[in-house]
């Protein structure tokens, strides 16, 4: 080994502190960055080999009847490769001790044999018997959340007619990988329910016999989706088709695919924050050491070092930082994404996992980590290059104080001689001292900004629940009736206030672009539900023309006085074509909301109403589910608290865990930076220190003159951080927001308050660390050597 | 012997601008035998050590010119530079200027890893007397035994030609004599021409050449017809 790798390691081993702690921020990154590439890898891949083992259907065609023998004629539409034709229904079923039904679908298993597309994967039990038709498979999720078992009984209502079933098994299918309540976004088990049994059993509930009302098919290698949905629309059409549509518009495969991009989205944006933070400690802590080391360098430089290999000395113990930073980052990224993806396997009730590891991810986490610090490291190098042989000649050089300025005399006479260092060294050093206070200031900013996240989360829940929708319970009718229906609720004993809503399900076009969705009819002045955007402004509803959230038209690529294309989706299915009047930022989801009669005119079906939003007597709560549940025209009943707490899990659960992950890891990068700017402090004036104390100065005036520079340095630090971490929430809160929901960035005091806490607390820390080490340096050796 | 080891010809060197600028040299005519030990007297800022530098290959002149052998100093590139101190020089500086953070004898290493005879380091060691300390850090050692390392270091590279900028300045007189044999070994054994620079005018004696120096220029270069050993030196 070389002299200068001897050197290289016992300066590794000097820094040791300092080397720790920018090479866990560069294994944070990295860490980060494999985890989350990993993860979104994983899933990506777990997903697909899940829909393609239980060939999950490319295209879904719902009609409202249609003959069996269709089946053949959709089979031979080009590129069309499989066929499953089926009979979905909806249903209530009553739960014991809960007051109101839930929502569910049923579905049809062929009476023989495993369906063609969209197989089921059963965890429990046995698939219904041939000519068993009370028997039913029930998803596994929605048993477990209310307990039930196979060989439990299960009440439903189908079709009015109410059912007694035995439950002989529990299935998965990727078409339910995330069920919702009806009208609802966020995901929640317990409140909708999935039933399969054999088709001639629910066929003959539905009166479907010898018809289907859902086809399923599988496409050929490389066929063109659209074409097929097209052919397959035209064959529809006289039984009722209400439009085909691809598996990327299925809600359950939308929803995954949208967490799953917004896990890739996080992925690429986040890491280059914590990198770029390390490349600056990197600079700041290299930059100090060749300072230190001038006239070793000028040395070597003298024996005829050539500058490559005096840079590549000094390059290599940045390198030494970074890799062995990236390392620990790599093995951290696969623990923690194999953990992970456990999590969210479960999350996603995926019934198997394939850890997916990117060796590109590796290669990738590695080589950025190591080009973040070798940028830091580069622009060391130049004052490495510059620097004459010749200095090693000259004795060092006091730095030179006499320019202190006027300040300084000023404030001298106030001030005793420890507190006079401070000040000088503080007005004499200004672009080092800004070095630090800047490099503090990222750490309280990439503090705030987490903290300023978890509480967008907590508003975005707070605004949506309480604000925006102010009602207690939303009823979904069957279908679209008239909105005298609202005065039998209005009449319900304990019922305080009705407001109509109308949802229509869409399809909205513009050029080649088009969006699943549904317009949102709200009355003119709503109380109880409301169009609010992000800074709690109602949004005026005009008289004519759709306002559309902002998410959807980014996702358009539509702006205000354009015309949007609407293929409605359901009755007539007219195709209308309105302009869009505003856009609005929106919390939750991505609607389209309209003027309640501008929306009715245009369907030309005068007050028509699809649900209700109520404001009810808390205390005859049971008695107003009891009536609701009479009501034919009812479909659903959703009460708001029972959606908060889903949306609460969500938060919690899903994508929303990893904002504590990266939480902690702001955390640690704040302690980093802060324990590295008192290094630094330390470092540079270890010999003056060691000088006043062997003059006679206490330990406590000595470690005064370090302490006191580092604790006007955090406090500046402190505005520096407000205003950068300001700037960093809004591309924090950028990436982590969704199709789903969007996490609202807003000046919030108290977060400010707490990253200020986190800051002032490393620094108190720190402090402590650094005096420890101050109080045990051995005076003699400190004033013998250079450093 | 023919061909002098430096021939300079009107070298300057002027640090700054303007009304601050400092004449360190003013205009310097000088030339050094191969194989000589060459002594340079003069008060404390007369452009001694400027002088050192720039026939090092350290710092550059401002005007005039300087060679070495063939090579013409005063118009290399930073990487001819570089390559001539690496191939021909070694240097003892005034402040011992040994790497704290490596032993005795890794800092010698830093030299013999690069140069193209080098002694072995423990001989170098073994020469200034220090073997037994090779594995001590500078913080361990003391000044004297400190500058040893330094000239171990600088020895034990077998360079052409060796500066000595003060290299006795901190040391005893015992120590400082023990540190000047093991120059005047070096340059009868190996033919090592040897620039010392030095405050005390009775170290010149053992030269076989002593430069008077004044304010940026020469004044006086007188030949010594006997030498004495270091020992003899008064201190
Ligand atoms: N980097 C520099 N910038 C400005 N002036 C300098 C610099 N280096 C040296 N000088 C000036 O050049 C003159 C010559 O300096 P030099 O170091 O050569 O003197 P010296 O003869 O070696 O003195 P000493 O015996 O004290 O070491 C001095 O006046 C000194 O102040
Ligand atoms: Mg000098």
């Amino acid at each position: 080994m070389s002299p200068l790798d001897h050197k290289l390691l016992r300066d590794l081993w000097r820094l040791k502190g300092q080397a720790a702690a920018i090479g866990a921020v560069v294994a944070l990154g990295v860490l980060m960055l494999v985890m989350m590439t990993g993860l979104s890898a994983s899933l990506t891949e777990t997903r697909d080999a899940y829909y393609e083992r239980y060939r999950l259907a490319e295209v879904f065609a719902p009609v409202a009847r249609a003959p069996e023998r269709l089946a053949e004629r959709l089979g031979s539409i080009p590129g069309v490769s499989a066929v499953q034709t089926r009979v979905t229904g909806q249903a209530l079923i009553d739960l014991p001790g809960r007051l109101l039904p839930v929502q569910a679908q049923a579905l049809s298993l062929p009476d023989s044999g495993r369906p063609a597309l969209n197989d089921v994967y059963l965890t429990d039990g046995r698939l219904p018997a041939p000519a068993q038709p009370d028997e039913v498979l029930l998803l596994r999720s929605f048993a477990r959340a209310h307990g039930l078992v196979p060989g439990d009984h299960l009440r439903a209502t189908m079709r009015g007619a109410r059912r007694s079933f035995t439950i002989v098994g529990l299935a998965q299918s990727p078409e339910f990988l995330y069920t919702t309540a009806p009208g609802e976004l966020v995901p929640d088990d317990a409140r909708f329910g999935v039933i399969w049994m054999n088709r001639s059993g629910l066929a003959a509930a539905y009166d479907m016999s010898g018809a289907f009302n859902e086809a399923l098919l599988g496409l050929a290698h490389g066929a063109g989706e659209a074409g097929v949905i097209d052919a397959v629309d035209r064959v529809l059409e006289p039984y009722g088709g209400i439009g085909a549509y691809a598996r990327a518009d299925q809600l359950s495969s939308r929803f995954v695919a949208e967490e799953i991009n917004g896990i890739r989205v996080t992925a690429i944006a986040v890491p280059p924050v914590f990198l770029g933070v390390a490349a600056f400690l990197l600079y700041i802590v290299i930059g100090r050491l060749v300072q230190a080391e001038r006239e070793e360098i000028g040395l070597l430089k003298a024996f005829g070092y050539t500058n490559a290999e005096v840079g590549a000395h000094y390059f290599k113990l940045i390198l030494a930082i970074a890799i062995g930073g990236a390392l620990a980052g790599c093995l951290g990224g696969i623990a923690s994404g194999r953990a992970m993806t456990g999590l969210y396997t479960t999350y996603y009730k995926f019934p198997f996992l394939v850890f997916r590891l990117e060796p590109v991810s590796l290669v990738a986490g590695v080589s950025t980590g190591i080009l973040a610090a070798s940028t830091g490291g580069l622009f060391v190098m130049r004052r490495i290059f510059s620097l004459a042989p010749a200095e090693a000649m000259r004795p060092p050089t006091p730095p030179n104080y006499s320019g202190s300025g006027r300040i300084g005399q000023g404030l001298a006479r106030v001030l005793d001689v420890p507190g006079r260092m401070v000040l000088r060294r503080l007005t004499r050093q200004p672009v080092r001292m800004a070095g630090a206070v800047v490099g503090i200031g990222c750490g309280m900013a990439l503090s705030a900004a987490m903290i300023t996240l978890h509480a967008g989360f907590d508003r975005t829940i707070e605004l949506t629940y309480s604000v925006i929708d102010r009602s207690d319970v939303t009823v979904t009718f069957t279908h679209p009736v008239s909105s005298k229906t609202l005065f039998e609720l209005a009449r319900l004993p304990g019922v305080q206030r009705v407001e109509a809503v109308r949802h229509v399900p869409v399809v909205m076009r513009h050029g080649r672009i088009s969006h699943r969705g549904a317009l949102t009819g709200l009355p003119e002045q709503p109380e109880l539900s409301r169009a609010l955007d992000t800074d709690v402004r109602p949004i005026a509803l005009p008289e004519t023309g759709v306002i559309l959230s902002r998410v959807l038209a980014r996702k358009l690529a539509i702006s205000p006085g354009e015309l949007l294309r609407v293929d409605v989706r359901e009755g007539r299915q007219p195709e209308l074509t309105i302009p869009v009047a505003g856009i609005a930022d929106s919390l939750l989801g991505a609607p389209a909301y309209m003027n309640l009669d501008a929306l009715n005119r245009a369907l030309r079906e005068p007050r028509r109403v699809s649900g209700a939003a109520l404001l009810i007597d808390e205390g005859q709560g049971p008695s107003i589910h009891a009536a609701l549940q009479d009501m034919p025209v009812v479909a659903g009943v959703s009460v708001k608290s029972e959606a908060r707490d889903a949306f609460v899990t969500l938060m919690d659960e899903g994508a929303g865990t990893t904002r504590y992950i990266m939480g902690a890891i702001a955390f640690v990068i704040t302690f980093g930076i802060v324990y590295n700017a008192a290094r630094v402090a330390l470092a540079e004036r270890q010999r003056d220190l060691a000088s006043l104390r062997v003059m006679g100065f206490s330990r406590g005036e000595a470690a005064f003159v370090l302490l006191g520079e580092l604790a006007v340095v955090t406090l500046v630090a402190l505005p520096v951080g407000v205003v950068l971490g300001y700037f960093l929430s809004f591309a924090i809160a950028e990436g982590f927001s969704t199709d789903l929901y969007q996490i609202p960035v807003f000046f919030d005091p108290l977060s400010y308050g707490q990253a200020t806490l986190v800051v002032l607390g490393a620094a108190v820390v720190s402090g402590w660390l650094v005096k420890r080490d101050l109080d045990r340096a051995d005076l003699v050796a400190t004033l013998k050597t250079r450093d | 012997m023919t061909q002098p080891a430096y021939r300079t010809e009107g070298l300057t060197k002027v640090y700054g601008e303007g009304r601050s600028a400092v004449h360190a040299l003013r205009g310097v005519d000088l030339e050094i035998p191969e194989g000589e030990i060459v002594v340079l007297l003069g008060p404390s800022g007369s452009g001694k050590s400027t002088l050192l530098n720039i026939i090092g290959g350290l710092d550059r002149s401002t005007d005039g010119t300087a060679h070495f052998r063939d090579l013409c100093l005063t118009g290399m590139s930073d990487r001819q530079l570089t390559r001539y101190r690496r191939d021909h020089v070694g240097f003892v500086f005034q402040f011992y200027n040994l790497m704290p953070s490596l032993t005795a004898r890794e800092n010698v290493e830093l030299v013999t890893d690069i140069a193209p005879h080098p002694l072995d380091p423990d001989d170098a060691l073994e020469l200034v007397g220090l073997r037994d300390r090779r594995d001590h850090f500078p913080a361990q050692l003391s000044g004297g035994e400190q500058q040893r390392v330094a000239i171990a270091r600088a020895v034990a590279k077998q360079p052409d030609v060796l500066f000595c900028d003060e290299p006795t300045g901190a040391l005893d007189s015992q120590t400082g004599r023990a540190v000047l044999r093991v120059l005047t070994d070096v340059n009868a054994r190996l033919g090592t021409t040897l620039l010392m620079v030095t405050h005390a005018a009775s170290t010149a004696a053992m030269a076989h050449r002593v430069i008077h120096f004044a304010d940026g220029r020469i004044r006086e270069v007188v030949r010594n017809e006997t030498r004495v050993s270091p020992e003899e030196i008064a201190w």
